[in-house]
């Protein structure tokens, strides 16, 4: 372990291209951090420069103390793994805060004679909730992605990371775009777009993160010394890609001024409806599916010690799946001011994408052939698979949901929430915590610390699940009843605020659902942390490159 | 094809990605902006005035959207619960929509008329005073912070950029304009009301001459869905049938 710096060992350690382009971006993003806080008129901007700043002061400092005259341990090694545990850390951070934050609003529906405080506007439902959605999605799910994309590629390409410290910086990077989105929120910085609220600095600052994120993949296959590109990969290259461009069309804005947070869209009304909503939902279908299906190429496989079911159906499930989703987003827009021919494209299009997505389903889970008896003995495994399952619930039940007679009734109400729950908690979380439990054992080489609360994980979070989207279902289903009912004489039979009051009990359900699943990440949490700090040791056995399908 | 082509070579898949995703999109989205219809013509339809434009920030800035959808459908109960279904063009100069996609409270496309401002004022300060069922979250605060300004023309100056239609007059009044309109003593009232039809200057949030961020929301509530004269919209004429 080299301790002090002298001038013998900068000379061991020469300077790289990796490392002229983060320091410069620190350089620059403190530059620009310092600018802002200096001479921007606008308070909420004046906080995010500082919030900024400190992150580069922090990143720079961990920067220049790993790499300055000195090669850390972790880059000699095999793989990269020390990014992919930081990863992992920050997945369950972000996991527990995200759901936290859920359970909070959750609650502030219920009580908002309580949780509400008058002269304190960044607790308002408005400002968390985009910070609930932001916090799973992007913090606990996109971190989830970035570290399990870089597990899989390293070992399926066998091949290191590309980029020497470039997936640090992307790491560091994601994490700082997380922080400034959600204290943006708090402080009322919001584009209200939904899935996509982060105001154009924080925009920027992604794009250059992700643009790194794909380099780093990319480089990564030009180094593989495997002749094919596994299934696996293919996911997790069509999620990076077209969250780019997602990304990148969806937040074409211009600033009313560099030195203020606010910008105004490019496009207005319609068009931006449309073109919101083809980046929302697949936001949904890339980053929520695309992406969590690499992670079922790669870990159940792994972990079932099983190869994929079938060669053919990952070909045609990865090909019609990305291309058909992208069509899905009028779906959201029906019966509005978009034009009945852009409306019943996406009704079809939602319809169609049933297929692709049981296609995928039936993948992963018949990919236990000759496995299922591990479902009894390995929670782990059994996490993996229920989330498949869960994953061919979500998505019959989206298609039902396209059909117009159907989003008559369920638009704007809460039947959308459960829906989308049954994916979010049960799909995008178990997967993730599947892949967690896989790779803390892994990364750390010790044997998992408990089953047994694995065991416990599974049945609180499954009883958490079924409480919340069951209430969401009734409640949804309710209120769409209740705001078309007439009574005997042709009026409207209810007031808005009496279906508000009937949503009481489905709430406080819905609350104690949550609250269920956010406990069952807090047990998660503790073993994984138990495992890493005081597991049971095991011999370094690397996994090898089992999940194979080609 | 044989597939591992693009299962050999990095770039042939990554191309192959992107021509895919990109067909759905530019089929759906681009013909939105040039095939006729797809905005109806109306009349009435104007650039919100910059009181209403502040309002309208910071009904973003508080995230209304999240639980406000501004959107009617062409439902028999949703046209008879809240109004005439939403038209495209009633949110042609909205940077960015703000549609929506739950309902928590209330549609809220055609709210502005239907309630009186001190109504507004004292639901926005507590919802359950006016509202007992509401679990709306309370903004005082909106009424307690001066409304800042300063940067109003750039506002407008920005929103004419991406398009919407702002005369260099409306701009370089912006100011005189906002404070106008929260003032019905004010000697630029008259102008004011030249420049923007319809438009109402009101004492909105009954609280002297200051200039509050409730007042801008309040301004902004009780004009949504009023600009239309549905008396010279057609939905049969060939130029809005979509």
């Amino acid at each position: 372990m080299e301790k002090a710096v002298t001038p013998a060992q900068i000379g061991q350690a020469p300077w790289r291209i990796d490392h002229y382009f983060v320091s410069l971006v620190i350089f620059l993003g403190l530059l620009a951090a310092i600018i802002e806080a200096a001479r921007s008129p606008d308070p909420r901007m004046v906080m995010q420069a500082w919030t900024f700043g400190a992150c580069m002061a922090a990143f720079g400092a961990w920067y220049m103390k790993t790499y300055v005259g000195r090669t850390p341990a972790d880059e000699k090694a095999t793989y990269a793994d020390a990014v992919i545990k930081a990863g992992v850390i920050a997945s369950t951070f972000w996991g527990i805060v995200g759901m936290l934050v859920g359970v909070a609003i959750a609650l502030q529906l219920c009580f908002p004679n309580f949780l509400y405080f008058p002269d304190l506007p960044w607790t308002n439902f408005g400002r968390m909730r985009p910070l609930h959605t932001s916090a799973v999605v992007f913090a606990f799910g996109g971190n989830v992605l970035i570290t399990t994309s870089f597990y899989a590629v390293q070992r399926t390409c066998r091949a290191r990371l590309f980029g020497g410290s470039l997936p640090w910086f992307v790491m560091w990077g994601y994490n700082i775009f997380i922080i400034m989105a959600g204290t943006g929120y708090l402080e009322g910085i919001s584009q209200s777009r939904e899935y996509a609220e982060p105001e154009w600095y924080a925009d920027l600052w992604l794009t250059l993160v992700w643009v790194s994120y794909l380099l780093t993949f990319l480089g990564t296959f030009w180094k593989r010394k495997e002749p094919h590109i596994y299934v696996a990969n293919w996911f997790y290259l069509a999620f990076i890609v077209t969250i780019a461009v997602l990304h990148i069309v969806n937040n074409l804005a211009v600033p009313v001024s560099f030195l203020e947070t606010k910008s105004y869209s490019l496009f207005s009304g319609v068009q931006d409806a449309l073109t919101q909503w083809w980046y929302g939902h697949n936001a949904v279908g890339f980053f929520l599916t695309a992406g969590f299906l690499g992670i079922v190429y790669y870990f159940i496989p792994k972990q079932a010690e099983r190869p994929v079911y079938s060669y053919r159906l990952s070909i045609i499930h990865f090909w019609s799946l990305i291309f058909i989703y992208i069509w899905a987003g009028p779906h959201h827009l029906l019966y509005t001011a978009l034009p009945e021919w852009a409306q019943t494209l996406g009704m079809t299009f939602s319809v169609i994408l049933w297929m692709p997505s049981w296609g995928g389903m039936i993948n992963g889970l018949m990919t236990l052939s000759g496995a299922w008896d591990k479902l009894r003995t390995d929670p782990v495994l059994r996490m993996l698979v229920v989330s498949v399952a869960f994953y061919g619930m979500a998505t019959f039940e989206g298609p039902v949901m396209s059909v117009k007679a159907v989003n008559a009734l369920s638009h704007y109400t809460n039947w959308t929430i459960g829906h989308v729950h049954s994916g979010a908690l049960g799909w995008v979380g178990y997967i993730s915590f599947g892949a967690l439990y896989c790779l803390v054992p892994w990364l750390w080489k010790k044997k998992l610390y408990s089953t047994a609360l694995v065991e416990w994980h599974f049945w609180i979070s499954t009883i958490g699940i079924v409480l919340y989207i069951t209430s969401m279902w009734v409640a949804g289903i309710m209120q769409g009843l209740m705001w078309r009912a007439y009574n005997e004489f042709g009026f409207l039979e209810y007031a808005f605020s009496e279906v508000v009051l009937a949503m009481h009990p489905y709430y406080i359900i819905r609350a104690v659902g949550g609250l269920l699943y956010l406990t069952g990440t807090v047990i998660m949490a503790f073993n994984l942390w138990k495992t890493a700090t005081s597991g049971q040791p095991v011999a370094a056995v690397q996994p090898v490159l089992a999940a194979e399908a080609a | 094809m044989n597939h591992s082509w693009l299962e050999r070579n990095s770039i042939l898949l990554l191309i192959g990605i992107i021509c895919v995703i990109a067909i759905g999109g530019a089929v759906e989205i681009a013909p939105l902006f040039w095939v006729g219809g797809t905005v109806e013509k109306v009349s009435g339809m104007r650039p919100y005035t910059p009181l209403e434009l502040e309002g309208r920030n910071i009904y973003v800035r508080e995230g209304c959207y999240v639980c406000h959808s501004q959107q009617i459908r062409t439902l028999r109960d949703e046209v008879e619960r809240y109004g005439h279904y939403s038209l495209a063009a009633e949110s042609m100069y909205d940077h960015p929509f703000q549609w929506g996609s739950e309902r928590t409270g209330p549609d809220l496309a055609r709210v502005g008329g239907k309630y009186s401002d001190q109504w507004h004022k004292g639901h926005l300060i507590d919802p359950r005073s006016v509202v007992p069922e509401s679990i709306m979250p309370p903004y005082k605060f909106l009424f307690s912070t001066p409304l800042d300004y300063r940067d109003v023309q750039a506002l407008l100056k920005t929103n004419r950029e991406v398009g919407v239609p702002y005369t260099d007059e409306q701009i370089a009044h912006a100011k005189e304009d906002l404070v106008a309109q929260a003032d019905p003593n004010n000697d630029g009232v008259d102008a004011f009301e030249k420049r923007y039809a319809k438009a109402q200057s009101r004492n909105f949030d009954g609280n002297g001459a200051e200039v509050t961020e409730g007042t801008a929301l309040i301004a902004y509530l009780q004009m949504l869905g009023t600009l239309i004269d549905f008396k010279t919209y057609h939905a049969d004429a060939p130029e809005n049938r979509r």
